[in-house]
């Protein structure tokens, strides 16, 4: 509607565009700027980064030490163990409970905005638009475990004396190896929760409902959950998703016990791959109406 | 052509037919209207040309390219808008484009943000460009959503109702934005509801009712057809009707004191002297030129309401 527009009406064919593929990780960057360009996500950061200092503070008033077991007891005579004992306090509720608000909006978010139809004809190439959801959704897993770390960190420093880490196995490492291998419980458990996210994925790419997606995710979660507490089902108990989840702390022995670490991360990996691709199956046969 | 389809099919589950094998034929430069009433089939046309949901039988060509097996070769050089706005609210107007431009391999990043600012002048958005969208009315929304379809230069452009939510002077700077592309050269494909939109915009229109094509053509072939009637006012209306019969008038209709008919090529002026010979009184005594309406209302048998 500017003047300067209609000067150059002249019917002529029209330039020819840059090959495909010369711009394909903006996509990627871009999935990534809308997970993290929402108040929601860093709201949920924000609690997580809350669990060390709530948990610090609960163990600095209450003066209280030894009685406690596992890494907790510890955390008043070591702040380094505050970040072990962050991670593993976040594990069974709050990481996932996070996981699956952002797994579940993923795809049905975009859905009942009706933003999907104008990335699919955008064209983003619906494989394409799941992967980059999936590599979203891997980055914001790690990046909520690497916030508790940070923050484990700092409120350990601040509330308590941190030195030398006395290990699982008995044996004294420095501080600086063990927060090497802290910050690997950070991707061990990053990575433990891929499968979960693989569910939240699928779930997503059923329905135009985010809510609905979220609260199917974690009731199959917390059917999972279930099941692993049955005791007459103990058969089917190293296939279940949070099986190997506590299997991070066997990174704090010297030298670490690798079995069970590899065991879940190969469990991660084939409900990764099984969940993703129903995704796959789903997203790219699915009528987009909404 | 840029758009064809080949008994284009969709069957709902459930069994209902919403698109019922349609040929769609879009001449290259057009302005092709695609006009029905609402819950005709026109969206679900739509969603199939552009690949979002899957014909139940029935072929696409879009830009001379099979769809949707070509769309990620094809769908860079199409603008689309389909069934209104659809953007993420917590984003500014800005955000919004560059987000969907990104999804385009296609796209330069490095103009991008020229590109956006280009398209958000365009639609008359730039004082807006950096407001969340939550805050727009739907008329912002709606030329946001063309503003999307700018963002590139292309071939074709589908617009799915684009001067929805507008306010008449929205609408009339959409209707110049769409007679200035097509003067580029683009192909526009655009579906209303609105007669007065094809009617002032369109050179071609396909009419749509209950899932198929009631009718394809040119826009001057379409008028050319909306014959003339001749309209007789008068208090003997059965003697007229008679004679207007007996002179070769075909479709005479007599309602009241009102009797009309076709009078294909008859001259006039010896019909009204055959009605003053024959001593039928004339109260008024015309022709009268059926308008667009009337003839999609024929065409559609429905008028405006909802196709059920």
């Amino acid at each position: 509607m500017s003047p300067s527009e209609t000067a150059t009406t002249v019917t002529r064919p029209l330039p020819a565009r840059p090959s495909a593929g010369r711009h394909a990780v903006a996509l990627f960057a871009s999935e990534l700027h809308l997970v993290f360009g929402r108040a929601r996500t860093w709201v949920t950061l924000a609690v997580l980064a809350g669990v060390p200092v709530l948990v610090g503070v609960a163990i600095r008033l209450s003066g209280s030490e030894g009685g406690t077991e596992g890494f907790i007891g510890q955390v008043a005579g070591n702040g380094f163990f505050l970040i072990v004992a962050s991670l593993a306090l976040s594990l069974p509720f709050f990481l996932p409970t996070a996981v699956t608000v952002v797994s579940g909006e993923s795809l049905a978010g975009e859905a009942s905005l009706g933003t999907l139809r104008n990335m699919l004809t955008a064209p983003a190439g619906r494989s394409r638009l799941l992967a980059a959801k999936m590599v979203a959704l891997a980055v914001f897993c790690l990046t909520a475990t690497m916030v508790i770390w940070l923050s484990g960190l700092i409120a350990g420093v601040v509330l308590f004396p941190v030195g030398d880490v006395v290990l699982l196995s008995g044996t004294t490492v420095s501080l600086a190896d063990g927060l090497l291998r802290a910050f690997g419980i950070a991707i061990l458990i990053a990575l433990s929760l891929l499968g979960l996210a693989g569910i939240g994925l699928f779930v997503s790419s059923l329905t135009s409902t985010p809510l609905a997606a979220m609260a199917a995710t974690f009731g199959a979660f917390i059917v999972l959950g279930i099941l692993g507490a049955i005791p007459q089902i103990d058969v089917i108990h190293p296939w279940l998703l949070m099986y190997g989840w506590t299997s991070f702390a066997d990174l704090l022995r010297d030298p670490p016990y690798w079995d069970a670490i590899v065991r879940n991360l190969w469990i991660q990996a084939a409900y990764l791959a099984v969940f993703y691709a129903a995704a796959w199956a789903r997203l790219t046969s699915r009528d987009i109406n909404g | 052509m840029p758009v064809v389809t080949r008994g284009l099919t969709k069957r709902f589950r459930g069994g209902q037919v919403a698109v019922d094998a349609i040929d769609l034929e879009v001449p290259a430069g057009s302005i092709f209207g695609f006009l029905g009433p609402n819950g005709s089939g026109k969206t679900t046309t739509i969603r199939m040309l552009l690949g979002l949901i899957t014909p139940t039988s029935g072929s696409v060509q879009l830009l001379g390219e099979p769809m949707p097996k070509a769309q990620l070769s094809v769908l860079p050089r199409v603008g689309a808008l389909v069934e209104g706005p659809a953007f993420y609210p917590f984003w500014t107007g800005q955000a919004n484009l560059l987000r969907f431009d990104a999804a385009d391999r296609t796209a330069d990043p490095r103009t991008r943000k020229a590109r956006a600012g280009e398209a958000l002048e365009r639609v008359g958005l730039s004082n807006a460009s950096g407001k969340k969208v939550r805050a727009y009315s739907l008329g912002m929304r709606q030329r946001l959503a063309i503003a999307v379809a700018l963002m590139q230069r292309r071939e074709l452009l589908v617009l799915d109702e684009p001067t929805n939510g507008l306010d008449p002077q929205g609408t009339r700077e959409v209707r110049n934005l769409i007679r200035e592309l097509a003067g580029d050269g683009t192909t526009i494909f655009t579906s209303t509801h609105l007669l007065a939109e094809v009617e002032q915009l369109c050179t071609h229109a396909a009419v749509m009712s209950r899932g198929r094509i009631v009718r394809q053509s040119t826009m001057a072939d379409l008028r050319s057809e909306l014959r003339p009637r001749l309209v007789v006012r008068t208090p003997d209306p059965q003697q007229a009707e008679k004679t207007l019969t007996s002179l070769g008038l075909t479709d005479v209709r007599r309602q009241d004191d009102v009797v009309e008919g076709d009078p294909g090529e008859l001259p006039i002026d010896k019909l009204a002297a055959a009605l003053v010979a024959a001593d039928v009184r004339i109260h008024a005594f015309g022709l009268q030129h059926p308008s667009l309406e009337d003839a999609f209302v024929a065409l559609t048998g429905e008028g405006f309401d909802v196709a059920e």
